[in-house]
């Protein structure tokens, strides 16, 4: 299986804070990486760096190399609005735009410059399909969306990222704010995305690392401590810090 | 034991307290309630259809408010049209683009001062600034009520664009959109309240300016389309209150026009209050 993202050496600085220390990591390809780890580990700016959000916040400093498909993306052929389109992002909490259900979908396809109705018309289609939320808003793709649930709302975010077909889609802790029939939902719908999509997610939450991932990222205090298949880092951690981590003895 | 005259002491401190306020309540509705009642018990009979309808006349003698009513739209509107896009555009430089946040302050604090700054002031300036150049018209005088408006336009905006959640931007950003696009399918939309309010209370003050006008915009009560309007000068409403009960001495037809801009503030304050509650409905779905 290839990688589709390479870091080396990174490292990210809020201000004079460091928050990411030389970390390295390839990502595989149509898998599902977690990066677990406590609060304040760097977890979420990491991934929020693989598709350029930090951008978004002034005084990141950050050095080192990261490449999508071998492209570097910080260059400057690289048009951020089209990595963000190649590397989708869910949030921690659903963010839906307080518009109707289609036209939250097909906000990201209109981006990128396809009005044609009957075009759009399937790709909100297939784009709720995917997500399995489908059968609970064909109905109603008029209604504003703010008026569903919470993992409704998720789900509808996560297909939202999936109308603008992306490669990768980065999810931060996607279920921390859902109730656990939700976040079960999820979690199957996660499991089958990775045939078509690689999936990053951030967690806090151990269990579903082991439920749902292939790849386990282990950060502690801006170090990626350790990398490994989920089953490895669980069972066989090689690291004591990652030990006394997935033990329970801290975080 | 239980000190009887100290609590005796305080209960009659408690009673002479709440009487004073009550007092001051009761004088301060008093006063609303007699200007209200004065001036549209004075104003109201004075309304007449003729009057409403149509211009003075120095040979029938007869006054007419139809050329100030007017002018008045005409400057509201010539006003609202140019303060618009510069105070909602500086808005949404000010919140969305400009990095440097000391610089924002200082304007955004420039934009407070400017709001308490007499109008005389502005009359002044726009005297000096457009009517030596454009000629006295009412022009002159919206462009100088744009001055006064533009910080109310900014402020009430910014306002607003602060209250648009910042997951709505991020969500767009994540999905590839350019900041233009975000500003606006997403900004722009959750702060149209902030921008429909910061209108009302401009029409509200441009409503109620005389002081800056005076200078600018003169006192004509000629009918004029909206085109050869702005270009003329002209008195609006509240100019031609102060001409006809200080130059004119028609104190009937200055409390019928004094009436008319009560009623139209009363509207205007509800209007105001109705988008504001229709938003925060939407807002809160």
């Amino acid at each position: 299986m290839s990688n589709i993202i390479s870091v080396k050496d990174m490292s990210l600085w809020y201000g004079d804070h460091q928050a990411l220390k030389n970390v390295n990591i390839e990502i595989p390809e149509k898998s599902i990486t977690a990066f677990i780890g406590p609060s304040g580990c760097g977890k979420s700016t990491f991934l929020k760096t693989l598709n350029r959000m930090n951008d978004l916040i002034p005084g990141v400093k950050i050095t080192g190399d990261i490449r999508y498909e071998g492209t570097d993306i910080f260059s400057k052929e690289v048009d951020v609005n089209n990595l963000r389109k190649e590397i989708g992002m869910v949030f921690q909490k659903p963010n839906p735009f307080p518009m109707s259900i289609y036209d939250n979908i097909a906000y990201g396809p209109r981006t990128h410059g396809i009005t044609n109705k009957v075009e759009l018309d399937e790709i909100v289609e297939r784009a709720l399909r995917d997500a399995a939320i489908w059968d609970e808003t064909k109905d109603r793709l008029k209604k504003n969306a703010l008026g569903m649930s919470g993992g409704q709302q998720q789900r509808l975010c996560i297909a939202r990222a999936l109308a603008v077909q992306p490669n990768i889609l980065l999810m931060d802790e996607p279920t921390s704010a859902l109730d656990p029939i939700s976040t079960s939902r999820i979690e199957e719908l996660v499991v089958e995305l990775k045939e078509k999509y690689t999936i990053v997610m951030v967690t806090h939450n151990m269990q579903q690392a082991v439920r749902v991932s292939d790849y386990t990222a282990f950060f502690l205090l801006g170090e990626l401590v350790e990398f490994d298949k989920t089953d490895d880092i669980f069972s066989q951690p090689r690291d004591k810090r990652t030990e006394d981590y997935i033990t329970g003895r801290f975080g | 034991m239980l000190n009887q005259s100290l609590s005796k002491k305080r209960k009659g401190f408690e009673v002479l307290m709440k009487a004073l306020m009550l007092l001051s309540v009761g004088l301060t509705a008093a006063l609303v309630l007699f200007l209200l009642i004065y001036v549209l018990g004075q104003g109201v009979p004075n309304i007449t259809w003729e009057l409403l309808s149509t211009k003075p006349s120095y040979l029938t003698e007869k006054i007419g408010i139809l050329p100030d009513i007017l002018n008045t739209v005409y400057i509201v509107l010539a006003t609202l049209l140019i303060v618009l896009p510069l105070g909602v555009g500086a808005a949404i430089y000010l919140t969305e683009y400009a990095s440097n946040k000391k610089v924002v302050g200082i304007i955004e604090y420039a934009a407070e001062t400017l709001s308490g700054i007499p109008s005389i002031i502005y009359g002044l300036v726009g005297m000096l600034l457009f009517s030596n150049s454009m000629g006295t018209c009412l022009m002159a005088g919206a462009l100088t009520l744009v001055i006064m408006n533009l910080p109310t336009i900014m402020r009430t905006t910014q306002e607003s664009l602060k209250t648009v959640p910042q997951s709505y931007r991020e969500g767009a950003f994540g999905l590839g959109a350019g900041k233009w696009r975000v500003v606006r399918t997403v900004v722009l939309p959750g702060c149209v309240d902030g921008v429909i309010t910061g209108c009302i209370l401009s029409v509200g003050r441009i409503l109620g300016e005389s002081a800056a006008l005076l200078f600018t915009a003169g006192f004509a009560h000629a009918l004029n389309g909206i085109i050869d309007g702005l270009a003329a000068p002209g008195a609006t409403l509240t100019v031609a209150l102060y001409v006809y009960a200080k130059e004119q001495g028609e104190f009937g037809v200055a409390f019928a026009i004094a009436a008319i801009l009560m009623v139209l503030t009363v509207l205007i304050n509800f209007a105001a209050t109705l988008v504001q509650k229709h938003f925060a409905k939407r807002r809160s779905l």
